[in-house]
Formats: structure tokens, C-alpha cells, sequence
């Protein structure tokens, strides 16, 4: 199609030009902060260096923080303050103690899953023949988006009425079987159970490999030694690997409890929010951008900021302590 | 919820193409064309050099096809139409009117708006001969649709139906059945498929995080058909009278119960809950359910290879009234052409786009897939190409129909987009009684300034 390209080699050209004058722009602001010297040259050094990330943080990050913030205290138009009824609505509503309910069964139940069965695929894969395939089939669902995950579930949950031929795997399995299948989306709180089982299966391949690269890293010297003063099988994972492992797994489940916490793609996909299977994070969105109710969207999202917080401050001085010891 | 909003997909793809579009008539002027003249009409003035500028919601090709069946006016009277369009368009209106740099024309798709237009002071009541046009060519209820306050200012352009049920001739030809004309008979002819062994209606409100708007759309239907335009009107606008909670609104509501809740006709359901709306409509052509009242659009979600013909896998029929005191009830959507100056030629172009004339000049620069209806009763039937328009324009532009919007889509979207979807799905999921189901509706109604 001619037209294609000429669309597009004008848009290509401008896209060559703009990282051209930026570069300019960036070696003439470090040539002139290179000439500078004497008393000047540290401060110069330091607005240099630190500027643009500090003002990148500033607009991309704080400000709209602190906006989130002021939002949350307002009502749903963001018209007139309406102090801490937001969050009061948030704790007390019927239909958000569940959505509460369900965010904690989340945040507590599938970053453990997740990272504990990773770990034992990666001791079970661990010097096995054929490994690489293995983890390579295992880590493949990793390739597929949360929403391509929930669609291909879909599929395995899929219910039909009675008089209908059952299509969806597990509903057709418990039919051969020779009981009724439950509409299994629709049945509470296994539907949340359920969909939990999508985001196993998306992650533990991920989880896996991390850890398997951790294992493979301890020292073959240790192993041996401790080999050889007869520990082996459980005691060796206790006594060990794990040990020497535990930094790498503690941020995979932080990056899973982070990952829990955030969760919308697989609830929306697969029941919308409905049947009790919400979250914080779907409720959020549907709260700002369907129903329009930007202020209690904000305190959700504040809460969401609240409950991420306590797990990066132990992911960093986890890691400092590690800096410290190394 | 419009059909528009279904095709979001489409949408966005339109609105990455064209962030904002404009056409302008391409005919330029040369003089008046006899020719031309015949296919707009007599009484026009020639006003060389005019531009009229209408603003707009619909771009890309949509939007060359209005320009196309403007060409034959500007060739007989000289005047340029600007069909301006953004897909900004409702945001961009408001400030534009506030700051003094209104559009001669706007093509509103909502009542609401219109409203909200006129109360700035800077919109303009409909000249007479467009006030002459309504009169002679639209219902009534068109008419109530375009005025404020008891005042006309807006002419329809084009029109959709959503009152449709989608059968298969075919399956119906070989059980005998027939097409049913009153809702009597419609469910007379239910309990004889359910007494076969059959599932007589279909249905589905999974659409992810829309789950639960086809279930409005089915008590909107009810809520016309039994209680007539103005209940309904006043239900949009939660007056006192007609809240979920009242009386007609809970009659409408187990009057639905009584049919898309019936597990006679519908087999389980609470399966209704998790099958997804297109899904609804694949059992059609092979008779796993009989009947599917859903708009037209959903065509495009039957197994490959249905023919859609009045005698072919799937057709519709028009789901008939209820009350005989509403006279031929109709649900759908439509735009509105809105003036903010009387100049001549804004005057010309306006009482233009309200004739017959242009229904057909615009009906056929759609082409054979159609798609574009109008309500004006100046249309005739055979205009239409395709054949499921022509069906849909007999009921939109009867000129005894009730004709009314979406109402989930004209309430506030707490309720229209929120707490009706959720209350709707745990209703079909769970059997929760209608009054609470009510009740919960009616206590998320946020208030009028937040």
C-alpha cells in the first residue's frame, strides 16, 4: 500500500529528528556542565545529574499523588470536600467489605502459592534430563497477557444450561463423570479460588525461573561439603539451599504480592467485578471510569498505595541488609 | 447503552485514524443545477459564497458520506456545508458555545444535551418550516424528544431501533410457528415451545466489565410498553412516581421476571448471568433457543455462514406492544440538529436536513450494508437497500410510535452504568427479589451536585 508508507516516513522522520535535537540538546548541556570548574563545578554537577529525574518524579509521580490524595477527601464530581466519607463508604458498604474480603484471600493466598510452587518445580527441575524443556513449557503461560489467560479459563470454567451440551472443560469432565457441574463462576467464594488458579498459572513460571537461577548459583563447594557430612534431601533444601536462596525468593514474593495487589486484568476479564470476585483494583477503575465517581475511585487508590508500602520497605531493607553483609 | 458503545474496538480505531476530521462538501459551486435541485426540493434560496458549519460526533467515512448527500444541495443553492467532526464532540460543544464560538448547527446524539445547550441562552428555536417538517413527517414523541420547556429547537437525523427479537424463520417454519403481533400471543406461543421440550428465549448479559446491559434494555422495553412515554421519561429523570422502587418500574421488573427470569423459557437462569450477550444469540439458527430480544447489530455475532433473511437462519420481528394505550412503543436512539443562529442560510440548511429529501439522499449514499435509518415518515419504504433497515424504519417511523432513548444510557452513570448493571446481574445470577433488587438501584442515586 503506497499510502502506508507515505503516512508514515514523514511521522518516521520527525521520530529521528526528535531524538536528534535531544541528544544535541543533552551533549550541550553536558559539555557546558563539563567546562564549568572550581567552586561551581559540584552544584552545577549536581542540578545537571539529578534535575531532570527530580523534575520527571515531581510531575509523573508526586504531583499526581497528591492530586489522588485531594481527590479522595471529594466528592464524586471533585466539587466539594466531603472529609473521610469516601473511605468510610470504602470500609463499611456491604458489597466493598467483600471486595475487601477478596483482595486480602489475594494478597495472602497467591503470592505464597505462586512463589512456594515455583520454588519446588525449580529444586524438582534442577539438574533433571531435559530440563530446559521442561521449564520452557512451564514458563510459557508467562508469554500470555492476563487477559488472554482469563479468555483461554473461560474456556475451561465455560458453563452451559442443562439442555445444552457442555463445552467448558471442567464442566464437561464433572458431566462425563456423571454429576451436574456448578456454573462455576457463578459459585461463591470458589469463583474467587478460580480465578486465583489463572494467576498461579501465569506466574509460577516466572517464579520458577528466578529461583532456578538462584539454585543453580550456590556454590557446587558448599554442596559438596555438606554432601560429604551426610546431609542430603530435606535437610540440605533446609539447612542450605533455601538459605542461600531466600534473598531471591523474598523479592519474587514481593514482586507477586505487589503483582496481587495491582490485579485487575483476569477479574475483569472473566466476571466483570460480579458474582463477588471483585478487587480493589477493578473496583478502582470501574468507580473513576465507568460509574465516574472519581473521589471514592482516589480512596481506593490511596488504599491500594497504603497496602504496597509496607512490602517495598521490606524489600529494601531486605536488600540493604544483604549489601551490608556482602 | 448504544451500539457505539458495543463497537469499542471500532471506535478506537476511528479515533486513532481521525483525532478530527473535516470534510467539506467537496461540489463546489457552479451555478445552480437543475438537476440537483430536483433531488433536494423547492423553496430554497440561492446564497452563493455561504458556508454553514455543522458540527459533529461522527468522522472518518461516516462522515464523507454526509458530505456526498449534502453534494446536490450546495449545487442548487450555493451553499457550502462544513461537516465538521470530532470524536471530542461533547466535550468540545459546551466550550465552545461558552465561548462565543458556537457552531451554526450542532448534530446532538442526546436529549440531554439539547437540554443543556438551550439553558445557555445560545441555542435557537427550530424556524417554522422545520417546525412544519416535524409536524408533518415525525411521531409526536420525536417531537417531545427535540423541545425544551415546551419549545422546538431540534429535528432528528437519523434514528435506530432497538425493539427487536431475533427468531430463525427456518426453525420456526418447521415447528409451525409463527410470528407473534401482540405480547399475548408472543407468550402464548413460549409456553408452546416450553411444552415441547424446547428453550424458548435466549439470553446472556456477560460483557465483561458491561456485564449486566442487556438486562436494561429488557426492562426498558417493559417499562415503555406497559407504562408509556412519560413514566418512562420521568424514571430517567428519578421523579418521584417512577423510582425503581415504584410501582410501574417494580411491575415492569416482574414482568421481565415473569419472561427472561421464567426458567420455563429460559432453562437455568442463573446461566444468563455468565453467558456472554453474543453467545446469546448463537443457539438461534439451530433452534438451541428460539428467540432473542436483542438491536440488530448482533448479526454480527451469529455462527459463520447464517443467512439473515425473512426466510433464512435468523431474522427479527418487531416484540410487540403491551398496553394498547401505548401506541406502537419503540426503544432506540437518534441525533438531533441543533441551530445557534437564525442567518439565512443556517435557516436553508436546517429545514433542508429535515426534509424527506435528505433522509433519502443520506440513506443512499450508505450503500448497500445500510445502516442508516431515519424516523421521518416522508421516507419511502423502498429507499432502503437493506432489508432489515427497511423493517426497522416501518416502526421507527410510524407516525403513532412511542418512541424513546436508552434509559441506562440518559441516567447518571452511577445508576445507568453502575449500580443497575451490578443490581441487574446479581438479580439474573442469584433470584434476588425485585424490591431489593429496587431498592439498592434507588439508594446509589447520587445526588444532584457533588
Amino acid at each position: 500500500m503506497p499510502s502506508f508508507w507515505s503516512d508514515n516516513l514523514p511521522k518516521l522522520g520527525q521520530m529521528f529528528a526528535a531524538i536528534a535535537i535531544f541528544l544535541a540538546v543533552l551533549t550541550a548541556i553536558f559539555f557546558l556542565a563539563g567546562r564549568a570548574n572550581g567552586k561551581r563545578q559540584r552544584p552545577i554537577a549536581i542540578v545537571v545529574f539529578l534535575g531532570p529525574a527530580l523534575i520527571l518524579l515531581l510531575f509523573g509521580l508526586l504531583g499526581p499523588a497528591i492530586r489522588t490524595l485531594l481527590l479522595s477527601f471529594k466528592g464524586s464530581a471533585s466539587k466539594h470536600w466531603v472529609g473521610f466519607n469516601n473511605y468510610q463508604w470504602l470500609f463499611t458498604d456491604p458489597s466493598m467489605r467483600i471486595v475487601l474480603r477478596n483482595t486480602v484471600f489475594w494478597i495472602l493466598l497467591t503470592p505464597i502459592i505462586t512463589t512456594g510452587l515455583g520454588l519446588l518445580l525449580a529444586i524438582l527441575l534442577d539438574r533433571m534430563r531435559r530440563e530446559s524443556v521442561a521449564k520452557s513449557l512451564i514458563f510459557m503461560p508467562m508469554a500470555i497477557s492476563f487477559v488472554g489467560a482469563s479468555i483461554v479459563w473461560e474456556f475451561v470454567y465455560k458453563f452451559a444450561n442443562p439442555n445444552q451440551p457442555q463445552v467448558g472443560l471442567m464442566s464437561s469432565i464433572a458431566h462425563h463423570l456423571g454429576f451436574e457441574p456448578p456454573n462455576w463462576l457463578l459459585t461463591q467464594p470458589l469463583n474467587t479460588f478460580l480465578l486465583m488458579v489463572v494467576f498461579v498459572w501465569s506466574q509460577t513460571g516466572f517464579a520458577m525461573v528466578i529461583l532456578s537461577a538462584a539454585i543453580k548459583n550456590v556454590p557446587a563447594d558448599i554442596m559438596e561439603a555438606s554432601s560429604l557430612d551426610g546431609a542430603s534431601g530435606w535437610r540440605l533444601f533446609q539447612g542450605i539451599t533455601f538459605p542461600m536462596v531466600r534473598s531471591t525468593f523474598i523479592v519474587v514474593l514481593a514482586t507477586m504480592v505487589v503483582a496481587t495487589l495491582k490485579l485487575f486484568d483476569i477479574v475483569r476479564a472473566s466476571t466483570g467485578g460480579n458474582f463477588g470476585t471483585s478487587v480493589l483494583a477493578n473496583e478502582m477503575y470501574s468507580e473513576t471510569f465507568i460509574r465516574y465517581d472519581a473521589g471514592r475511585g482516589a480512596a481506593m487508590a490511596i488504599i491500594l498505595f497504603l497496602l504496597v508500602i509496607p512490602v517495598l520497605v521490606y524489600n529494601i531493607i531486605n536488600l540493604r541488609r544483604e549489601r551490608t553483609i556482602a | 447503552m448504544s451500539i457505539s458503545k458495543r463497537g469499542l474496538l471500532a471506535g478506537v480505531a476511528t479515533a486513532t485514524v481521525a483525532l478530527v476530521a473535516t470534510f467539506v462538501a467537496p461540489a463546489a459551486y457552479a451555478g445552480t443545477s437543475a438537476a440537483a435541485c430536483a433531488n433536494v426540493g423547492s423553496g430554497y434560496a440561492v446564497q452563493k459564497g455561504k458556508t454553514v458549519e455543522v458540527f459533529t460526533s461522527v468522522v472518518g467515512d461516516e462522515l464523507t458520506r454526509y458530505a456526498k448527500a449534502s453534494a446536490d444541495f450546495t449545487a442548487c443553492t450555493g451553499i457550502k456545508i462544513n461537516w465538521n467532526g470530532s470524536d471530542q464532540f461533547e466535550a468540545q460543544l459546551p466550550v465552545r458555545v461558552a465561548g462565543g464560538t458556537a457552531p451554526d448547527l450542532a448534530l446532538v446524539p442526546q436529549p440531554g444535551l439539547i437540554a443543556q445547550m438551550v439553558a445557555t441562552g445560545q441555542a435557537v428555536p427550530a424556524p417554522s418550516a422545520v417546525v412544519n417538517n416535524i409536524n408533518r413527517y415525525w411521531s409526536k414523541s420525536w417531537r417531545n424528544l427535540g423541545s425544551v420547556g415546551g419549545r422546538f429547537y431540534a429535528a432528528p437525523n437519523s434514528a435506530n431501533l432497538k425493539s427487536l427479537v431475533w427468531y430463525s424463520p427456518k426453525q420456526f417454519a418447521k415447528y409451525g410457528y409463527t410470528v407473534p403481533t401482540t405480547w399475548a400471543d408472543m407468550f402464548t406461543q413460549s409456553d408452546k415451545m416450553a411444552a415441547a421440550g424446547q428453550t424458548a428465549w435466549c439470553g446472556g448479559i456477560g460483557s465483561g466489565g458491561a456485564t449486566g446491559w442487556p438486562s436494561t434494555d429488557w426492562l426498558e422495553e417493559v417499562v415503555v410498553r406497559e407504562a408509556g412515554a412519560t413514566v418512562y421519561n420521568n424514571w430517567i429523570a428519578h421523579k418521584k412516581g417512577a423510582y425503581f422502587s415504584d410501582a410501574p418500574i417494580i411491575h415492569a421488573m416482574n414482568t421481565v421476571w415473569g419472561w427472561m427470569g421464567n426458567s420455563k423459557y429460559v432453562g437455568k437462569v442463573s446461566t444468563i448471568a455468565t453467558t456472554s450477550f453474543q453467545d446469546a444469540v448463537t443457539g438461534i439458527p439451530s433452534g438451541g433457543c428460539m428467540q432473542l430480544q436483542q438491536a440488530s447489530f448482533i448479526a454480527a455475532s451469529l455462527p459463520k455462514g447464517s443467512v439473515v433473511s425473512p426466510t433464512g437462519d435468523a431474522w427479527v420481528y418487531y416484540l410487540p406492544g403491551i398496553n394498547p394505550a401505548v401506541t406502537t412503543p419503540v426503544e432506540g436512539g437518534g441525533e438531533f440538529y441543533l441551530a445557534f443562529n437564525s442567518n439565512k442560510a443556517t435557516v436553508e440548511v436546517q429545514t433542508f436536513l429535515s426534509t424527506p429529501q435528505w433522509a433519502v439522499s443520506r440513506i443512499k449514499a450508505a450503500g448497500s450494508n445500510g445502516g442508516w435509518l431515519s424516523a421521518n415518515s416522508g421516507v419511502p419504504a423502498a429507499t432502503y437497500s437493506n432489508p432489515l433497515d427497511a423493517l426497522s424504519a416501518k416502526y421507527l417511523s410510524d407516525p403513532h410510535s412511542t418512541f424513546v432513548f436508552d434509559a441506562s444510557d440518559a441516567m447518571p452513570a452511577a445508576i445507568g452504568n453502575g449500580a443497575e448493571w451490578t443490581g441487574f446481574t446479581d438479580w439474573f445470577a442469584n433470584g434476588t427479589p425485585v424490591k431489593t433488587v429496587a431498592a439498592k438501584i434507588d439508594a446509589a442515586w447520587p445526588s444532584a451536585s457533588n
